[in-house]
């Protein structure tokens, strides 16, 4: 077995050094009743070749991106990737490292934190972002259950335009701390009154931009209302790429920022794994959950970094920490990290602005069909369309015609038959104005 | 002894590397994209007109800035790791080959199930793997990593207690070895935490634990083998004891990688165990993530499981992604978006289809093999915590440096200079000053050999008196020499900031 070093010599010998005769022996303390039913139905070792000939013919089973025009978002979106960055995270030194808690010889996983915490702060305008979580969804759990620590309420408002996955995994992680979500009917027109349910028992409003169906909304009067009703304002921004145009959420007076950097991390991969982004204020810093780096110097006086205010965490506050994170996204926050390098203050801007055009595109020919609606006036790169019959079957349709055509609303929302006929579409730099004229075309034939 | 100098700050092949904040050529970018087509811009009045703060940089400076940091740090790839319970073992390349396959890295969580039968079958065939492995009747594979994964397993226990009545059952037992995910993870399931003290042979005090056992408590959490290293002989009649007290039992799976092929998880009366698929099966730690933590479960809790799930009609392969419908009526919700970690499991599945059934077996033999050798090769001049042989990882208590001034942190810190990463240390909390060393299987006896020899000089300088001062200076020879922790804790600086706007931030965040 090629992944195994150990000769039967060498385990002879160490057999010998051990005292004992047998491999078997090493395991004299599990119980007989625990050892009795090991045989497994299962097949014996493959060489590389066979190996990789089972996992092509599953992936040969899938329609993929780079075969047919994708026009898929919903918090996970498919973007260019720099050919530098993926050399770069595969290099074993950061692939294979442990999580660096050992700092004298972890240096480079540090500092590209700190970068990392220093990125995620700009581009949300916080002032302290956090070493990654596992995504987005579970980033906005963790925002709503450090918000009703700050404030210590027991109730979020989530609002109809947040991603419902990230909704969900809220409300269920809520539930089991014994606290509690109130989640708004999803809002596909954007017509939602957040202003008028803030009350003063609510520990933090959870809003997104660009929000689930695509809307563009100034938080900053929201804002206002929920510090006035001594609670905070939690805004997810599943599409950082969008953080390149728009106004940020900490210039609209958001409290706490939350995100999935999959977008600029890594390609779509069934949606996992991602990166949850997650920046606050610097007061509300010692309720923040999982890693943080920090600066500081070593004993000669040097820089260096170093995990940091770890007394929040479980390996030292055990069943008072304020998370239970332990292995994060690390890797994925350095492929985050090493994009944003890439793209530079002017390739980000230029790329959220090639995003915002070619959705642009799309929108003009999905506007030249009798009977589609775009819904949001103001848009990213991602919009729900009314649609004259059920998205369901004309998403089956195009994909039949060899087009990813969007994603029907209905499959998050079992229990709303009224949004059966809302189509989600995404353009970004990927898709060129020949795969949009295609989807337009193909779209007219299904509606036909 | 301290280090040469030179003018630059480098020595030799370490090279001194600045921010990418402090390299920003204002204007630059490594990335060309194509032009825009002319469309009406559509944002409403949301565009921000404002510099975001970004730093520019080339293409060339970006691949020598983190080949620069990467040179800095230590990894499985250039060296042994011997951390205990973090099964640090090789990760193969073709793990990484397999997920960048575009027909599983180019395909999106949304897109029809019938466009994704190749990806649903890959989710189905890990689950069958893991099921048939230990025994377990069901899986959920929607846990992002080993915290989340126990976190998947006590909500499947709130929701069946609740759902039979038991609601009241308020509390976990969880013994004194644990690690701190366990306590952090049942406070945020809504559980108090009670402790199970150890034996003084390492084990977990089944008479403690047993007179604990009432109508309050709803689970016991115990990790098997335990971070002593040890396995729980009793394991049997305590999961008999924690279910006639109508309660479940959680095994903590972070230590799998010693049973692989040889026990059942489902025959030591196991209701629910995560699998750390970056530990056992090999999927890269990255510098800390990401991982996947998928929890197997038995009959009592599988109904409860979350969602999203595969299910097969016989036909095709469906997903069910909406608590409260179909298979997933029963199921307590959603606990991570889209699909789960998808590329995890395909790298999970690459290593366990060439291992098979045969490797899977060996190399927990040879994991708990090349733990065994070490305790044995190093009790020469260390204390071994307990006596007798161990599995995967072996614990050594302080008793060896008492006298000599040097801490088990001391010795750590001196390994580094002979190129091996320290062991675990001060952990188990139960074991007085720890040293638990976890080698894997994917060591060789000469790796092994090297670091044997090297340990036990260290050990043998410690003793010989007056080696205090040395050892509190280590390490002398990496990247770095030891971080003032404290300073860091104190006035933290965690973002970079222009030097003008610095000063301000670092006072307030003392204050």
């Amino acid at each position: 077995m090629r992944y195994l070093p150990l000769s039967d010599d060498n385990r002879r010998d160490m057999l010998a050094a051990i005292g004992v005769n047998t491999v078997d022996d090493l395991f004299a303390d599990i119980p007989a009743a625990a050892k009795a039913k090991a045989k497994f139905d299962l097949p014996n070792s493959a060489s590389e070749i066979e190996v990789e000939r089972t996992l092509s013919a599953l992936a040969a089973k899938n329609l993929n991106a780079s075969q047919a025009p994708s026009f898929l978002g919903a918090g996970n979106y498919r973007h260019h990737t720099p050919a530098s960055l993926d050399y770069i995270i595969q290099r074993g030194e950061f692939l294979t490292a442990y999580t660096p808690y050992q700092p004298e010889i972890s240096q480079g996983t540090l500092q590209a934190i700190y970068e990392f915490q220093t990125q995620v702060a700009l581009i949300t305008g916080m002032e302290v972002a956090n070493a990654s979580m596992y995504d987005g969804a579970t980033a906005c759990a963790e925002a709503a259950a450090m918000a009703c620590r700050v404030t210590k309420r027991t109730k979020v408002l989530v609002s109809g335009g947040v991603h419902p996955n990230y909704r969900d995994v809220t409300a269920t992680s809520l539930k089991f701390m014994d606290l509690s979500a109130e989640c708004l009917s999803p809002d596909p027109m954007g017509v939602e009154d957040l202003l008028g349910r803030v009350g003063s028992d609510i520990a933090c409003v959870i809003v997104q931009t660009p929000g689930f169906f695509g809307h563009l909304n100034d938080f900053s009067a929201l804002a206002d209302a929920v510090h006035a009703a001594g609670a905070l304002l939690v805004v997810c921004v599943p599409e950082p790429v969008s953080l390149g145009l728009l106004k940020s959420p900490g210039a609209m007076g958001a409290d706490i920022v939350v995100g999935d950097g999959q977008s600029i991390a890594t390609p779509t991969m069934f949606g996992g794994p991602g990166v949850g982004l997650f920046a606050t204020r610097e007061k509300y810093l010692r309720q923040m959950p999982g890693r943080i780096a920090g600066e500081t110097v070593d004993e000669d006086g040097r820089r260096g970094w170093v995990l940091t205010l770890s007394t929040r965490e479980q390996h030292i506050r055990r069943e008072k920490a304020t998370s239970n994170i332990c292995t994060n996204s690390g890797l994925i926050a350095l492929a985050f990290s090493v994009h944003m390098t890439l793209l530079g203050e002017v390739g980000f801007r230029k790329l959220a602005e090639l995003n915002h055009a070619h959705a642009g595109l799309l929108a003009d020919g999905l506007e030249q069909i009798k009977g589609v609606k775009i819904l949001p006036s103001a848009f990213f790169n991602e919009f729900a369309v009314q649609v004259p019959k059920p998205a369901a079957e004309i998403v089956e349709a195009l994909a039949k015609r060899n087009i990813l055509g969007g994603i029907p609303v209905s499959r998050f929302y079992p229990t709303y038959p009224e949004l059966q006929n809302i189509l989600l579409l995404t353009a970004t730099e990927m898709n060129t104005a020949g795969d949009i004229a295609a989807l337009v075309g193909a779209l007219k034939e299904v509606l036909q | 002894m301290t280090k040469p100098t030179t003018t630059s700050g480098n020595i030799g092949l370490q090279i001194e590397q600045a921010l990418i904040f402090e390299l920003n050529t204002s204007g630059s970018t490594a990335v060309d994209l194509p032009a825009a087509p002319k469309v009406r811009t559509r944002l409403g009045n949301l565009k921000n007109d404002k510099p975001i703060g970004l730093p520019g940089l080339s293409e060339p400076e970006v691949v020598r800035h983190y080949t620069r940091l990467s040179q800095k740090n230590y990894s499985i790839d250039t060296g042994f790791y011997p951390l205990g319970s973090c099964t640090m073992k090789h990760n193969p390349r073709l793990n990484e080959k397999m997920a960048r396959l575009p027909g599983l890295a180019d395909i999106h969580p949304f897109q029809p199930e019938s466009t994704a039968q190749g990806a649903y079958e890959l989710i189905d065939t890990l689950a069958h793997w893991l099921k048939t492995l230990t025994g377990m009747p069901a899986v959920a594979m929607s846990p992002a990593a080993g915290a989340h994964g126990e976190l998947c397993g006590l909500m499947c226990i709130r929701a069946a207690h609740e759902a039979n009545g038991q609601g009241a059952r308020k509390t976990i037992l969880v013994p004194e070895s644990a690690h701190g995910t366990n306590p952090a993870t049942a406070a945020l399931c809504g559980y108090q935490v009670e402790s199970v003290p150890a034996t003084a042979d390492g084990h977990v005090d089944v008479a403690a634990l047993k007179a604990k056992l009432g109508p309050t408590v709803a689970a016991v959490m115990i990790t098997n083998p335990n971070t002593c290293g040890l396995f729980e002989t009793e394991c049997i009649a305590i999961a008999d004891a924690v279910h006639a007290a109508g309660a479940y039992f959680y095994m903590d799976g972070a230590n799998f990688n010693a049973l692989v092929g040889r026990v059942r998880i489902a025959d030591l009366g196991v209701d629910a165990m995560h699998i750390n698929l970056h530990k056992t099966f090999s999927t890269p730690h990255g510098g800390g993530g990401p991982g996947a933590g998928p929890t197997v479960l038995s009959k009592a809790l599988a109904d409860y499981a979350p969602v999203p799930f595969v299910v097969h009609d016989g036909k095709k392969f469906m997903v069910e992604e909406h608590a409260g419908f179909g298979a997933a009526a029963k199921s307590y919700g959603r606990m991570k978006g889209f699909q789960g970690q998808f590329g995890v499991f395909v790298r999970a599945l690459s290593y366990i289809l060439a291992m098979g059934a045969d490797g899977l077996r060996q190399a927990s033999g040879d994991a708990v093999l090349n733990a065994n050798y070490l305790r044995a090769r190093l009790s020469a001049e260390l204390t071994p915590a307990f006596k007798g042989i161990c599995m995967h990882e072996v614990v050594f208590d302080d008793e060896w440096l008492k006298g000599t001034g040097v801490t088990t942190l001391d010795v750590a810190k001196a390994l580094i200079d002979e190129g091996f990463h320290p062991m675990t240390m001060y952990f188990p909390l139960v074991v007085h000053g720890a040293l638990l060393m976890e080698p894997t299987e994917t060591e060789s006896k000469s790796t092994l050999d090297q670091f044997i020899a090297s340990l036990l000089a260290l050990a043998r300088k410690a003793k010989q008196g007056d080696q205090a001062e040395w050892f509190k200076g280590a390490p002398y020879l990496a990247p770095r020499r030891r971080l003032d922790e404290t300073r860091a804790a104190r006035k933290p600086i965690l973002r970079w900031q222009p030097v003008e706007a610095a000063a301000p931030v670092a006072k307030q965040a003392a204050e």
